[in-house]
């Protein structure tokens, strides 16, 4: 079976530094593989903008196989495009139509400023961890792994928090701009284990505290979060984050 | 240059113990006025930063990506190894020692590999004290499974994303050393250039991919955790910041390459598309736990494999390999699934596939156990091909994967320039010519969290380092010589872009220096490489300016010396005239086609030093075993 090559007009943000306004600019992708990644479709029209004496557009990405959690941009209004459960990266050209308009925006966020074009700081995210975002174990200075057991239900509820790749689709897409979701997860992943118990209550004040200083606003429930989350993290994180600190807060 | 591997003697299985307390430890109060530089912030670097900060050494630590959290060994997805012995199946330090030695075709340093089974189990322990969630059983216990090479269940695992948990406890642990002051953290840093002052690692010049801007960073020894070299083939499973820069860089500087041309093809990967492919996929070895490989007994058979029934496919590693089946190691699959191809029964549109089937596993197991132990990938899969493997076979394809050559290093992890130490995959020590599934995690932890923090007090406990600034001449040159190389770049404004060179050069590779090699392909690559090399230099369009955040820019300077490096990886395997592991040479093959090492020739580790672009002089360190009998390697 033949495949039909697609013809896709783009809506691309430029932007030349952290100081500069930016502006939508347009381009054509055209005979576009519809097996191609997204991240493919833009390499090849880099190399055309190369060949034309252009400047490439720059976007952050790396493992291309959505794990790393460097990708990330607004496609179509949505962070991370059209697919849900996915990074950019992973989105393949056949979700879109021959003679669709994509339109690509970085996250906006002020607690992302945007470096050039796609490319944004996500490094408050690191600075919440720094506060927080561990257990205070030593190398070498801890017990035999077997010497605790953990149910299984609780490794995998751990687990489906741990996915977290720090991406910042949450923030992106939260109209609060909140990082509830990426502390939300790292706070439940600990405190379901028992490793994480003995400073829970110290990690959770820490982390939001820190969270509130890097300009991250407040969650309402709009749950948009968890619909754009590439690893599907649930909003269950950001209960029990509340719970944790609410019974931190009372100790 | 002399090679010295300083393997301390004594028993085998007492040495590790007997050379910590052998070597020099520097008193808690000293370490603070040593400042440590590592570059890299994967498992190996960044388990190595955490450690050295909670030593209490002054940390200085490098990345490439806009988190330490990014590197690629988040992508690991199947497990790591260790000698714990759980599941009573008669695993051992000894028998993974033993397993490792055998898997890398009696090509790594015997020392080296039972070091790296002895300290395998307090990485396991260390994981699970920072909160790794590993697969557990319902009563508590720890889920294990079983990788190639292997006749026990020694792999935990995390899900499908055990690179990614143990990485980020790693991680958790670094950033709880930045939160503590000791380690200082350098995000969206290239490493350009190695100092070398009187003969010692004493800095490196670092890029700031964002403004541009060269910066110099003196530290009394520096630590490359940067990783392996695999991109040098443009399509491979690597991350697409993966690069080989820093140890060419240190190379050029002075410090041998080993065993270059030990490159692993790993053979279940999702089989190439089309041109515009950046990268390639890879499918769990853990997959070929259930899922069993075959292709048509006919060749040309175009059938929907729904179609072909039983006794019309060849479940080749079953038939060839009865003992470990699917099981067989990475290099023996790849091969065999290169060697289906090559007699025409090979699947798919490209024909460059085999079939890896769950039918049978889907049967026995019931659907939901499959999709609760692979869920992930077969969803992977399916977005990538658009095809639902519950209900077809997968098409894989071997991909390159990982470089079981690097920087030499000595049993203190220390490469040839004193002070420049070097760990994880960027070195070449553990693995000999073929690494085992699940022994990535498990060196690149080892090397971080163990054994460098020690071995490197034997250095700075011993060593007279004279104090020297960023002022010093050696930096000034060092950082010219970087400014000059970009400043080329910018200038070339050639016809051709970066991507299409680092094309070109990765198909003179996987063909010549892919799989299978031979003199012939070997020195048609010899003469390819350097001519590509020229027309690069006189050709090469790079877009934009040196002083903003300009990816291609850095693309550019890595192809630059992927074209240096892919000579000495052709050199090195055509000189190897043997097979051993991942290195396949036709001329040297058993009956049955299998790799025939010539072990009176070629026992030793060829050290390679850089003399002038396109000349090396060869050293070479013995290999002694004391311990293993060196046999022809058997799956059968």
């Amino acid at each position: 079976m033949e495949k039909k090559m697609l013809n896709i007009k783009l809506k691309v943000w430029r932007q030349e530094n952290k100081d500069d306004k930016g502006a939508f600019k347009d381009y054509e992708a055209k005979g576009v593989n519809p097996d191609m990644s997204f991240l493919e479709m833009l390499d090849e029209l880099n190399e055309e903008l190369i060949l034309k004496d252009e400047i490439p557009i720059e976007f952050d990405n790396d493992c291309r196989e959505g794990i790393c959690g460097m990708c990330g941009m607004v496609i179509n209004g949505t962070a991370h495009g059209p697919k849900s459960g996915s990074t950019t990266c992973e989105i393949r050209m056949r979700h879109f139509k021959d003679g669709d308009t994509i339109v690509m925006e970085p996250w906006r966020a002020k607690p992302f400023p945007v470096l050039k074009d796609l490319v944004v700081d996500k490094y408050a995210f690191d600075r919440i961890m720094a506060a927080g975002g561990y257990t205070s174990v030593r190398t070498g200075g801890v017990p035999e792994a077997r010497t605790s057991l953990v149910p299984r239900d609780d490794a995998e509820e751990a687990m489906d928090m741990a996915a977290c790749i720090g991406c910042g689709a949450c923030v992106a897409s939260c109209p609060n701009a909140s990082a509830s979701l990426f502390v939300g997860a790292k706070v439940s992943q600990f405190a379901l284990l028992p490793q994480g118990r003995p400073e829970a209550a110290k990690r959770v004040e820490a982390m939001v505290a820190q969270m509130d200083e890097e300009g991250f606003g407040a969650c309402s429930n709009h749950a948009e979060c968890e619909a754009v989350c590439p690893k599907e993290i649930s909003i269950k994180g950001i209960a029990r984050m509340r719970r944790e600190y609410w019974a931190a807060s009372i100790k | 240059m002399k090679l010295d591997s300083k393997v301390p003697g004594g028993p085998l299985a007492e040495k590790w113990d007997k050379h910590k307390f052998d070597i020099k430890v520097v008193n808690p109060k000293n370490k603070r006025k040593f400042t440590v530089i590592v570059v890299g912030t994967g498992l190996a670097g960044g388990a190595a930063a955490a450690t050295l900060g909670e030593l209490g050494y002054k940390v200085k630590n490098f990345c490439i990506q806009d988190s330490p959290r990014r590197a690629h060994s988040i992508a690991a997805q199947g497990g790591i190894n260790a000698a714990k012995n759980y599941q009573n199946d008669g695993d051992s330090i000894w028998r993974l020692f033993h397993d490792t030695i055998k898997g890398g075709d009696y090509r790594g340093r015997e020392a080296n590999t039972y070091r790296l089974a002895q300290v395998s189990n307090a990485i396991i322990d260390q994981a699970v004290a920072q909160g790794v969630p590993f697969a557990r059983e319902y009563g508590g216990e720890f889920a294990n499974r079983s990788f190639g090479g292997a006749l026990v269940s020694r792999t935990f695992y995390a899900r499908g994303q055990t690179g990614q948990q143990l990485l980020l406890g790693a991680y958790s642990a670094l950033m709880r050393q930045v939160n503590e002051g000791t380690v200082e953290m350098f995000t969206r840093r290239e490493m350009l250039e190695l100092v070398v002052i009187d003969g010692k690692a004493r800095g490196i010049i670092t890029r700031n991919v964002i403004t541009g801007e060269l910066e110099r960073h003196v530290a009394d020894a520096v630590v490359l955790g940067t990783g392996g070299y695999g991109m040098a083939y443009y399509l491979s499973t690597n991350a697409i910041n993966s690069n080989t820069t820093a140890i060419w860089r240190a190379h050029r500087k002075g410090a041998a390459f080993a065993n270059p041309c030990y490159v692993q093809i790993h053979p279940t990967c999702i089989p190439r598309s089309g041109d515009y492919q950046s990268k390639l996929t890879l499918m769990s070895e853990s997959l070929r736990n259930d899922g069993r490989v075959w292709v048509p007994k006919k060749v040309g058979d175009k059938r929907h494999p729904n179609e072909i029934p039983e006794d019309e496919r060849d479940y080749y590693l079953e038939r060839k390999y009865p003992t470990f089946g699917n099981m067989v190691p990475r290099d023996v699959a790849s091969r065999n699934a290169k060697a289906v191809c090559d007699e025409g029964r090979g699947v798919g549109e490209t024909g460059l596939a085999v079939y890896l089937d769950f039918k049978q596993a889907i049967e026995d197991f019931g659907l939901q156990t499959i999709k609760d132990r692979y869920g992930n990938l077969f969803d992977m899969y399916k977005e990538i091909t658009d095809e639902n493997a519950y209900e077809q076979p997968m098409r894989i394809y071997p991909a390159v994967h990982y470089t079981m050559g690097g920087l030499w290093v000595d049993y203190n992890l220390m490469s040839t320039i004193p002070g420049l130490h070097v760990i994880g995959e960027a070195n070449f020590s553990d693995h000999g010519a073929n690494r085992l599934g699940a022994s990535a995690l498990m060196q690149g932890l080892s090397d971080g969290y163990f054994v460098l923090p020690a071995t490197i007090g034997d250095y700075l406990g011993s060593e007279k380092l004279d104090k020297v600034t960023t002022e010093h001449k050696a930096f000034a040159e060092a950082e010219n010589e970087a400014k000059e190389r970009i400043e080329e770049l910018l200038s070339i404004k050639g016809n051709k872009t970066p991507k299409q060179f680092h094309k070109e050069l990765g198909e003179i590779l996987w063909n010549n220096v892919g799989m299978a090699r031979n003199e012939k392909g070997l020195k048609e690559a010899l003469e390819k490489i350097p001519k590509l090399r020229e027309e690069f230099w006189q050709n090469v369009k790079v877009p934009g300016t040196a002083n903003s955040l300009n990816k291609h820019l850095e693309f550019a300077g890595r192809i630059a010396d992927y074209l240096e490096l892919a000579e000495l990886m052709a050199t090195d395997a055509l000189h190897r005239n043997e097979s051993c592991g991942g290195h396949f040479r036709e001329e040297s093959q058993t009956e049955e086609g299998e790799a025939l090492r010539k072990d009176d020739e070629f026992t030793y580790v060829a050290a390679w030093e850089f003399k002038e672009l396109g000349k090396w002089e060869l050293h070479k360190e013995p290999l002694v075993f004391e311990n293993v009998t060196l046999t022809q390697r058997s799956y059968k």
